[in-house]
C-alpha cells in the first residue's frame, strides 16, 4: 500500500495537499483498499464551508459506507465529479483522484495532521 | 424447474388472461372521457398470463426461499428464530383476522385488551411503565423513541439539546434514525472489547446532549457491564437513555433495560418475539417509556374506562407525539407476538435467552481454534469471528459463498464494522446440538479447503442456481426496471 510523500494525513485515513492557498482532500490508498471496490462516493456542493472534522461526504462499497471527514477546515471550491461519476478511478489512484479542492481557513490546522512518516508509523500500530 | 429464471413479463402473451368480467350493466364510455388525456397512456406493459401460469411463475419462484423453516440460518444479530406455527392459528381467528380499525370500540374489546395486555407483557419483560404497539418495524420503533426524547425535551424548554451519542459498534440505523428525527450525531469510539469507552463518553456529555443510543449486548455479543455508570453519566449530563431491542434475546427474563437505566426501548418483535422478518413479515417495533415520558407516548392509548371497565381508545393527549401509524400498529403481528410469550411464559422465554446463550458459546468454542476470535470471552447470543486463523488467502465473502454450497444460510458479513473480516454468527436458541454439530463441521471443512485450494473458494458457489455474483457491477450499474427488448 502505498503512502505518498508530501501530503498531511489524519487517523481517518484522508489525506490533503496543499498548494499555495487552495487545498486538495482525498482518502488514502488504505482506505480505499479497506473499503473495496467503491461503487458510490457522495459530495458536497460548491461553496458549502465544513469545521475541520466534519462529515462532508461519504464513501461506499459494496461491503460498507463511510462518512469522509476534513483533514482542515475550509469552503470548498470544486468538487471532482470524475470521482463521483466514476468511483473506481479512487481504487485505481486514491492520491491522483482527488475528492474536493477547498480554501482553507486556518493552514495552523496543518500542524495537528500526520506526515508520510508519521502516517505510515500510524498504519503499522493499527494493524 | 429448478433452474425457472423467468420474469413474469417474459412469459406473457397478448390477449392471455386470467379473469372473465360479466356483461357491462352501465354505459359503457371511452376512456377519454374519464380520464384526461396527458394522463392517458398508450402502452402500461402488463403481463398477460393464464391462472396457471402465474401460479406456476410464483410457485417456482418461492421454490428458491431459504428460510428458517428450510434450514439454519445464523444470521448474526437479525435472530432468526424458529416461528411457531400456533403463532400463525392464532392470528388467523376471525376474531382478529376478521375486525375493522374503524369498527366501534365496544364490538372489538377482544382485540383491545389483547392489546393492553402486550403492552403490559412488553413493560415487565422490559422494565418499563408505558407501551406503544405503533410502530411498524424496529428503525420505526427508533425513530419513535427519538422523537419522543426530542418532544420531552423541547417540553422542558431544553432546546439546546440537538445531539444524539452513537457508539461506533451501533446498528446503521441508529445514525440513520438520528439524522431523521434532526439531530445532529456524535460517534465515540468503542474500547478494544467493543463496549463504550467511558473516557470518550466523558468527552463529548454536555448540555446540547439529547440522548445515547446503545444496544446491551453489544454488537459483538459482548454485555455492557459499565452501562449503570454509563446511565449515570449520560442522566448527569441531563440526557436520555434509548435502548435499541436488537439484542434482546439474550437477557429475556435475566436483566431489564428499565433496571439498567434506559429511558425509552424498542423491541423488534420479529427478533425476540417470534414473529416473521420482513419480505411482506411484516415487521413491528413496540417502543416503551419510563414514567415521565408516558404523556409523549403516540395517541390512541388504550386505556380501561373506570366506569364501565371497558377497553377505550384516548385520543386526547396534549403532550403525544401524535400518530406514528395508521392506527394501531401491525395487530396481527402483535397477536402472534402475543402467543408466543404465553406459550413461553416467563420460565420460558428466560430457558430461551440462556439456550441462545449456550449455543452461541458452543459454536464459538468449538470453532475459534479455527477461526479468529478477536475477544475471547464468554458472549451473549452471537460472536464474531474475523476471518480464518493465520490465514489471509480468502476472505468472509468466500467463506460465505462456500457456505452455500453445503445448504447453509451463511452468517452476516462485514458487520460489524470494527471487527476486520467479520463473521457475525448467531444460531438461537431453536437450534439442536445436532443441527449445530453439522454446521461445526462445514465451517472446520471450509477452513480446511481454504488452505489446500483457495481457488475453490474464491470461485464458490458451485451448487447455487445463480454462480457468484457480481456485486460491484450490480451497485454500479442498477437496472430496476423491466424494459422489453
Amino acid at each position: 500500500m502505498e503512502v505518498k510523500k508530501g501530503l498531511y494525513y489524519t487517523n481517518e485515513h484522508e489525506w490533503v495537499m496543499v498548494e499555495e492557498d487552495v487545498a486538495f482532500i482525498g482518502i488514502s490508498d488504505y482506505a480505499q483498499h479497506s473499503m473495496g471496490e467503491l461503487v458510490f462516493i457522495d459530495l458536497p456542493e460548491e461553496g458549502d464551508e465544513f469545521e475541520k472534522g466534519d462529515a462532508f461526504g461519504a464513501v461506499e462499497s459494496v461491503k460498507a459506507a463511510s462518512d469522509v471527514y476534513m483533514p482542515i477546515s475550509g469552503e470548498v471550491l470544486e468538487v471532482n465529479e470524475n470521482v463521483s461519476d466514476n468511483p473506481a478511478l479512487v481504487n485505481e489512484d486514491a492520491f491522483e483522484n482527488w475528492l474536493i479542492k477547498i480554501k482553507p481557513s486556518d493552514l495552523e490546522e496543518l500542524g495537528e495532521l500526520m506526515n508520510s512518516e508519521q502516517y505510515e508509523t500510524f498504519l503499522s500500530e493499527e494493524n | 424447474m429448478r433452474k425457472y429464471d423467468k420474469l413474469i413479463f417474459e412469459i406473457s402473451k397478448e390477449k392471455r388472461k386470467a379473469y372473465t368480467l360479466p356483461v357491462l350493466d352501465v354505459e359503457e364510455k371511452d376512456i377519454s372521457q374519464l380520464i384526461p388525456q396527458d394522463m392517458q397512456r398508450d402502452e402500461v406493459n402488463l403481463p398477460e398470463v393464464s391462472e396457471v401460469d402465474v401460479v406456476r411463475h410464483y410457485t417456482n419462484l418461492s421454490n428458491k426461499n431459504y428460510g428458517v423453516d428450510t434450514g439454519f440460518y445464523p444470521l448474526g444479530s437479525c435472530t432468526m428464530k424458529y416461528n411457531p406455527k400456533i403463532n400463525e392459528d392464532m392470528a388467523a381467528l376471525p376474531g382478529f383476522a376478521n375486525i375493522h380499525p374503524l369498527q366501534d370500540e365496544l364490538t372489538v374489546q377482544g382485540a383491545l385488551g389483547l392489546m393492553y395486555d402486550m403492552e403490559g407483557m412488553l413493560s415487565e419483560i422490559a422494565g418499563m411503565d408505558g407501551f406503544t404497539l405503533q410502530p411498524a418495524a424496529g428503525a420505526h420503533g427508533e425513530l419513535t423513541g427519538l422523537m419522543i426524547i426530542k418532544a420531552y425535551h423541547e417540553y422542558h424548554k431544553d432546546t439546546k439539546r440537538t445531539k444524539i451519542i452513537v457508539p461506533d459498534s451501533a446498528h446503521g440505523t441508529n445514525p440513520a434514525t438520528a439524522q431523521l428525527c434532526g439531530f445532529d450525531i456524535v460517534e465515540i469510539k468503542s474500547d478494544a472489547e467493543g463496549s463504550v469507552d467511558l473516557d470518550a463518553l466523558k468527552a463529548v456529555l454536555g448540555d446540547d446532549i439529547a440522548g445515547l443510543m446503545l444496544t446491551n449486548p453489544s454488537t459483538l455479543g459482548l454485555f455492557e457491564t459499565n452501562i449503570k455508570e454509563i446511565a449515570r453519566l449520560v442522566h448527569e449530563a441531563g440526557g436520555l437513555l434509548y435502548y435499541d431491542g436488537a439484542n434482546m434475546n439474550a437477557i429475556m427474563g435475566v436483566s431489564r433495560p428499565g433496571d439498567m437505566g434506559f429511558d425509552v426501548v424498542h423491541f423488534n418483535l420479529h427478533k425476540t418475539f417470534s414473529t416473521p422478518h420482513g419480505g411482506g413479515g411484516p415487521g413491528s417495533g413496540p417502543v416503551g417509556v419510563k414514567e415521565k415520558l408516558i404523556p409523549f407516548l403516540p395517541y390512541p392509548v388504550i386505556q380501561v374506562n373506570d366506569e364501565d371497565e371497558m377497553f377505550e381508545l384516548d385520543f386526547d393527549r396534549p403532550l403525544s407525539i401524535g400518530k406514528v401509524k395508521s392506527f394501531y400498529g401491525n395487530f396481527q403481528v402483535i397477536v402472534k407476538a402475543y402467543t408466543y410469550i404465553k406459550m413461553m411464559g416467563s420460565n420460558g422465554l428466560k430457558q430461551a435467552s440462556e439456550m441462545a446463550v449456550l449455543n452461541a458459546n458452543y459454536i464459538k468454542e468449538e470453532l475459534k481454534g479455527i477461526y479468529e476470535l478477536p475477544i475471547d470471552k464468554v458472549c451473549k447470543h452471537e460472536f464474531v469471528f474475523s476471518g480464518i486463523k493465520d490465514y489471509h488467502d480468502v476472505t468472509t465473502l468466500d467463506i460465505a459463498k462456500r457456505l452455500l454450497d453445503y445448504g447453509y444460510h451463511p452468517p452476516t458479513i462485514y458487520f460489524p464494522l470494527i471487527i476486520h473480516d467479520a463473521i457475525m454468527i448467531e444460531p438461537t436458541e431453536t437450534e439442536s446440538k445436532e443441527e449445530m454439530d453439522g454446521f461445526i463441521e462445514v465451517m472446520k471443512l471450509i477452513a480446511e479447503e481454504a488452505k489446500k485450494d483457495p481457488e475453490l473458494l474464491k470461485n464458490a458457489p458451485y451448487t447455487t442456481q445463480v454462480r457468484r455474483i457480481d456485486e460491484v457491477k450490480a451497485a454500479r450499474d442498477l437496472i430496476l426496471k423491466y424494459k422489453p427488448e
